[in-house]
């Protein structure tokens, strides 16, 4: 009894734990609870988003097109090209292709053209060199009843089977992990030596292009903020009672479907539209001299600066509404004009508005995809719309893999930044 | 801000410049998604308004459009508009089956998300939470990465695993679309929510069950709806995903409308677009409707 009188005495719950470990581990337990209502849905994003993104990184760096051909009927990877691979793996990178290597060459068309795989391995090294799909199919053809000499042989097919840049493709093609096409995204290229050079001007097109998307991307925001922030500081001044009635204007396009708006553009700006009649029927111009004002660049900045606005509006109104009037009434009375007080009272405090704001039109539109596309004619393109043309037309996958995964990084960069400065808990819709 | 009366000269014209600026602000955002309504009436296939039209001819105004979202595609449609006509329509009619297989996805796809992100929004705003930050950013982020990359990475990822051309594919991308919206909408109204109420209904002798669904649920109900229904918009608006994963006989209002758009544009797009902008104004409403019902539910004044 004395013991238990002096001794400090453990606290401990009802059934006889200690008190700490009774806390700790009703706290493991509120927190797995917790855990697991998000459970469900982590594993739902990652089955349809994070693994899809996974596989499009994969695609980037990972081409299998001169290396294995997958027999759908079979349901069997042959490989290709064995001959061929294990003499790129023997010689140096700038060895010149000798008989052994021609011989290597015959016997891995002759294969390919059996397992109808020509059409593949072509395709793959067209990437590089084109116009050598067809050279591919042609040979392959020919290919069985070619006799040695086949250097010769085959030269006598085509005599394009001599270049050193074909030659130089194929070693790259038979790698199967390669950054060749991040190369290729970048406007570069490896020539014969193996060495990166930049491709010729006119084949430039993607560093034009994401350049182009980045500015682009910078004046709609740029323009959104221009016109954002006056309709967002008047519905934030304005009694609730007005601004609720006012901020329809806002949340309608922010409800109505993208395309059609879209639609809406297209019928306002064409030659033969609305707005182009309204300027010839009040004089301003004639009725030869029609503007042209859609499927180019004009067309994609004015229509995606009207589907991007209620995104710079939302986040500045949120920001603009809270902000107390009374200091800018505080700085007039000290004798500052409207213009000062706005400038340096009142402009500094929507500082975290425009921020947001800005940041997420920007991202929002270096992705854009749908109204480019149908509004942008040759000029008004942005990266996202030559990543679907080689999905869609070009089908070279992995070039668009790399674009895309490039695209993928200067957004998530961005994302980055936005949750960092503002915090995606932040984000709010209507 | 009414116009103080100590204000000068100057910044009273300013102030008169300024509201016309905002209007005419204003007219840019609402204008082109107005124009549409009236113009899909045109007797013509033009895209402007025609004499006739300014001149309020009714001769210069039809339906003809919007008979065409009927007809179209159909087998017989000029045949006596009896029972056997309409269920033509119903079977076979491009627009209608187009907003068929749009419901269904849209339908399924808003079950999905809400259900997985009302639980998940649950859970992202406990205190416990642990890697809340992560998590939330994970979740949010297929609002924020472009959809073109979306929809290619779906393209792999279904080509390789068969969920390519199946509506259960299509269900699944459109949810992982919409669940951005559904956590943002339902965390947004669990900040205000008092958990003393839980609580207090706990000691009155509620199990954890029934405190959900008496307590937490109605009160959260409309941040639900919302997100639902943005999730629901989300889906119903949907191109590039369906473009890039659909089978080619899986058409959706969207899709058909790109393609009207892209191949030649006629004036039946015109009237699905008035459809679109009637059917959106009605969300518009009813979410305003519930951000006030939600509002007076917390005690926070409408104002």
């Amino acid at each position: 009894m004395s013991d238990a009188a002096t001794a400090p005495e453990l606290l401990t719950t009802a059934d006889g734990r200690p008190l700490k470990s009774a806390l700790a581990h009703a706290q493991a337990r509120n927190k797995r609870r917790a855990f697991y209502l998000v459970l469900p849905l982590l594993l739902f994003v990652v089955i349809t988003f994070l693994i899809p993104i996974g596989q499009l990184l994969t695609k980037s760096v990972y081409n299998t097109g001169f290396y294995s051909w997958k027999d759908r009927d079979a349901g069997v990877s042959i490989p290709l090209m064995v001959e061929l691979r294990e003499w790129f793996d023997e010689t140096p990178a700038d060895a010149e292709p000798d008989e052994a290597a021609f011989a290597a060459l015959v016997a891995g068309l002759v294969h390919a053209r059996e397992t109808k795989s020509i059409g593949q391995i072509g395709t793959r090294i067209n990437y590089e060199v084109s116009g050598s799909r067809s050279m591919f199919t042609k040979s392959a053809r020919k290919a069985k009843d070619l006799v040695p000499p086949y250097k010769e042989a085959l030269l006598e097919v085509d005599e394009d089977w001599g270049d050193p840049e074909l030659w130089g493709a194929m070693r790259n093609a038979s790698k199967v992990v390669t950054l060749d096409f991040y190369l290729s995204a970048l406007d570069r290229t490896r020539n014969a030596d193996g060495d990166i050079v930049k491709v010729d001007e006119e084949r430039a097109v993607y560093v034009l292009l994401f350049k182009r998307t980045l500015v682009m991307s910078a004046l709609i925001t740029f323009l959104t903020f221009l016109l954002g922030f006056p309709v967002a500081h008047l519905l934030a001044t304005l009694p609730l009672r007005h601004s609720n009635l006012l901020m329809i204007f806002v949340l309608l396009p922010f409800w109505t479907s993208l395309l059609v708006r879209t639609t809406s553009w297209i019928v306002l700006l064409q030659s033969q539209g609305v707005v182009n009649d309204i300027w010839v029927s009040l004089g301003l111009i004639s009725d030869e001299s029609r503007l042209q004002m859609i499927y180019n660049q004009t067309g994609t900045i004015i229509a995606m600066t009207h589907i991007l606005l209620p995104f710079m509006v939302l986040p500045l109104y949120s920001v603009m509404r809270p902000i107390d009037p009374s200091y800018v009434r505080a700085a007039r009375s000290l004798g500052a004009t409207s213009w000062t007080a706005f400038r340096r009272i009142y402009m500094p405090q929507t500082i975290p508005g425009i921020g947001a704001g800005g940041l997420l039109v920007f991202i929002l539109a270096v992705g854009y995809y749908i109204t480019p596309a149908l509004v942008g004619g040759s000029t008004g393109q942005l990266i996202s719309n030559l990543i679907a043309f080689h999905m869609q037309n070009s089908l070279n996958w992995s070039l668009a893999a790399a674009l895309a995964s490039l695209l993928l990084f200067a957004v998530l960069l961005l994302y980055w930044l936005y949750d960092r400065l503002i915090g995606i808990d932040n984000l709010k819709l209507g | 801000m009414a116009l103080p009366t100590y204000a000068t000269p100057l910044e009273r014209v300013w102030y008169y410049t300024y509201r016309t600026l905002c209007a005419a602000i204003f007219l840019f955002l609402i204008a082109p998604i107005l124009i549409v309504i009236p113009l899909s009436f045109n007797a013509e296939p033009y895209f402007t308004f025609t004499e006739k039209m300014l001149s309020f001819d009714p001769t210069g105004y039809s339906t003809r459009w919007y008979d065409l979202l009927l007809t179209f595609g159909m087998g017989k449609p000029d045949a006596v508009r009896d029972a056997a006509w309409w269920s033509d329509v119903w079977q076979n009619a491009a627009w209608v089956n187009a907003a068929k297989n749009s419901v269904i996805i849209g339908f399924f796809s808003t079950l999905l998300a809400t259900f997985l992100g009302t639980l998940a929004a649950l859970g992202l705003s406990r205190p416990e939470m642990p890697f809340r930050r992560v998590i939330m950013a994970i979740l949010i982020s297929p609002m924020i990465v472009p959809i073109i990359i979306t929809a290619t990475g779906l393209f792999f990822f279904y080509s390789a695993t068969g969920l390519a051309n199946t509506y259960l594919g299509i269900i699944m991308a459109h949810a992982t679309l919409g669940i951005p919206f559904v956590i943002i909408t339902v965390t947004a109204t669990l900040v205000g929510f008092d958990k003393t109420l839980n609580q207090a209904a706990a000691s009155l002798g509620a199990n954890p069950t029934t405190t959900f669904f008496k307590i937490t649920m109605p009160l959260i109900l409309p941040g639900v709806i919302s997100g639902a229904l943005f999730a629901f918009v989300t889906s119903f608006d949907e191109v590039v995903v369906v473009l890039f994963v659909a089978a080619h006989d899986q058409q959706t209002i969207p899709r058909q409308m790109w393609n009207g758009i892209r191949e030649q544009i006629s004036p039946a797009i015109l009237s699905v677009a008035t459809i679109l902008v009637i059917v959106s104004i009605a969300l518009l409403t009813t979410v305003e409707l519930l951000r006030r019902r939600s509002e007076r539910l917390r005690g926070i004044s409408p104002g």
